[in-house]
């Protein structure tokens, strides 16, 4: 078996606020308190898998149906094809100007 | 009540539509008149206060589209007057679970954050529909992004009742579908399946539902969750609906690269064959499972409702009957372990997914002042998303997080290749048990009442504990109606069979519905439909 195995710790206040802030998530506190609970709920749920031997040379699946040489669809031709919504998508987005999407600033930072 | 044209079935509507002897239109103007009937107000993402008046209707529908809808009939019934074909599908009132892109509707996913988007494209499976003739009644409310069994987590609200008794769910994620067509709101409905989400609603609402094998429909247009899991399938009254429907819908597509080069066989041709010599097994580990306790939430080995699983043995005697050969004691000891293995790999696909929802090219975006992009991404997000997607993405993140993920997401691909291998076993044609189709409860226990798990994410995602396995092998699956318990609650079996082989399990299906067609739970129908 490889040195990592499956956690048995909980995600604590500061790991917690680490995924929140890479996920971008604005959060109220009840919330924060909510999320953080059921999380650790589930990852007691996850650790159902410890309770099993994994031979540690089983290969992983990625997806369960294996595509074969039968079954697998054939490259497209390299052909060129006219979309016509790109009005009917540009007219979805929050902010337009000029046909370009606007965003808010972008602070910058000096690089370390 | 006398029964209206909303009740026919889908073949029955087009047999007659394509005839001339009834025209689209008339179809979709009783669809309307039911779901007028039936539906009470419509959902909406404002503060929800619950009104007693709620629990007695179905809320089936995010959005209607009846303008649409009109002239998608006028065409049909134009190309009957025309003399030419209208497709196999000619006048089906369609709902589409609101997952679904459908061009020129507002396409929300049941989320706050897609609330005013609207498709500018067609999915697949949406188009191939309605290129056959079905007619599109409108988008069905779900659980939040497909996140949940009970679609209590919609961001519209009120949520979707069960047309056998409106205070229960109707399950989930493909609640509204499932409710739609349990009340003859639409005979058809598009849904997706990504841990049961077509088969645990059909069984909680008393209808057939298909998850097709992973690739046997293409995935183009449908909001992902969990690309390596989703599955596009077929909610119907009946198991000849969801024949006629999947093969309308089915095939390979040059825009997904997932949607599997496999022949689209007619599965109406062999539907009628019977079970002579098929050989259909049961297993223990279907009924006996480790789960929460639903009053402690302990995890612990215990049996599933005594009701479902004579349900399960009534109807594999009912098959004997017809001249299956039963198999038991067929071992698939991995089957527990596919909630655990779940809870990790559709998270982390989840995240990865909901990353686009960003505020910049479509959909919500927080329109107070903020200091930055980061800070305008955050607001939109956190006020945009419900708790279920918050959930999915910060577990997502947390068990691929290098710094975190101690080994969950190998050991999570490799018990799915465990439970990929208890199909193989008991499939394969070398093998002990060589079977056709495995026959399984579909859900642990029969619906419950709003607001009775929602909330608890572990217990909820549960729900799912017999159907998810199937979702980590890729193969098919088919819940059918097979009674009800003593609370008059429907319950469902399922089947399941190898890779690609649909028309078996609806030929076992079918073979079912005829062996009990005439037993008395059979003429049963929604109290709420009988007093409309």
């Amino acid at each position: 078996m490889s040195e990592k195995q499956p956690d048995t710790g909980e995600i604590s206040v500061d790991v917690f606020d680490h995924l929140v802030e890479l996920a971008a998530l604005a959060l109220d506190p009840e919330e924060r308190e909510y999320l953080r609970g059921e999380l650790n709920g589930q990852l007691r749920a996850i650790r159902a898998l410890d309770a099993i031997e994994v031979d540690e040379n089983l290969p992983i699946t990625s997806h369960g149906v294996p595509y074969t040489e039968g079954t697998r669809p054939g490259i497209r031709q390299d052909e060129a094809r006219n979309a016509h919504q790109a009005d009917a998508i540009l007219s979805q987005a929050p902010e337009v100007e000029n046909r370009y999407l606007v965003v808010p600033d972008i602070p910058q930072e000096a690089l370390e | 009540m006398t029964a209206t044209l909303a009740d026919l079935s889908a073949r029955e509507i087009a047999r007659r539509v394509r005839r001339g002897e009834l025209t689209a239109s008339e179809v979709l103007d009783q669809t309307l008149e039911r779901i007028n009937e039936v539906e009470g107000r419509a959902p909406t993402t404002e503060p929800y206060d619950p009104k007693p008046e709620d629990r007695e209707l179905i809320h089936a529908y995010v959005s209607l589209v009846e303008a649409r809808a009109r002239g998608q009939a006028q065409s049909v019934d134009k190309a009957v007057r025309d003399g030419r074909d209208p497709g196999p599908l000619a006048g089906v009132p369609l709902a589409v679970k609101d997952i679904f892109c459908v061009e020129g509707t507002r396409s929300t996913a049941g989320s706050r954050i897609l609330e005013n988007f609207t498709a500018p494209y067609s999915a697949t499976p949406v188009a191939r529909l309605e290129a056959a003739g079905a007619v599109t009644v409108g988008k069905a409310n779900l659980d939040e992004f497909t996140f949940g069994s009970s679609n209590e987590s919609s961001a519209f609200l009120p949520p979707p009742g069960n047309p056998w008794d409106p205070s229960r769910v109707p399950g989930g994620s493909s609640g509204g579908s499932t409710a739609a067509v349990a009340a003859g709101e639409a005979a058809l409905s598009l849904a997706t399946d990504t841990a049961g989400s077509i088969r645990q609603p059909a069984a909680f609402c008393g209808v057939v539902g298909l998850k097709p094998t992973y690739g046997r429909v293409s995935r183009y247009g449908l909001i992902a969750f969990a690309s390596s899991l989703d599955c596009p399938g077929t909610v119907s009254r009946d198991v000849t609906d969801a024949g006629l429907m999947l093969g309308a819908m089915a095939g390979e597509d040059p825009a997904d690269a997932t949607a599997a080069a496999v022949e689209v066989p007619d599965y109406l041709a062999e539907l009628e064959r019977g079970v002579e010599g098929l050989r259909v097994g049961l297993s223990p580990n279907y009924f006996r499972l480790a789960y929460p306790d639903p009053e402690t939430g302990e995890l612990r080995e215990q049996s599933i409702d005594p009701q479902i699983e004579a349900a399960v043995h009534r109807a594999a005697e009912s098959l004997a009957k017809a001249g299956a050969e039963i198999v038991e004691d067929v071992p698939m000891p991995h089957t527990h372990l596919g909630i655990p293995a779940y809870f990790v790999v559709s998270r982390v696909e989840a995240a990865s997914n909901l990353h686009r929802y960003d505020g910049v090219k479509y959909g919500y975006r927080f329109p107070g002042s903020v200091t930055g992009l980061r800070e305008m991404y955050r607001e939109t997000r956190g006020r945009g998303f419900g708790p279920q997607p918050k959930l999915r993405i910060l577990m997502g993140m947390y068990v691929s997080g290098e710094q975190y993920e101690r080994g969950y997401y190998r050991r999570a691909l490799q018990v799915r290749s465990l439970i990929r291998q208890d199909f193989d076993r008991a499939f394969s044609a070398d093998g002990k048990h060589r079977l056709d189709a495995l026959l399984t409860p579909t859900t642990p226990t029969t619906a419950f009442e709003l607001g009775r798990v929602y909330g608890d994410s572990v217990l909820m995602q549960y729900a799912d504990l017999l159907t998810v396995a199937a979702n980590h092998a890729g193969i098919p699956g088919l819940s059918l109606p097979a009674g009800f318990d003593s609370g008059g609650l429907p319950i469902g079996v399922q089947l399941l069979g190898s890779d690609f082989s649909e028309g078996t399990l609806l030929r076992i299906g079918r073979s079912f519905e005829l062996a009990t067609a005439d037993e008395a739970w059979r003429s049963r129908r929604p109290a709420l439909i009988e007093a409309s």
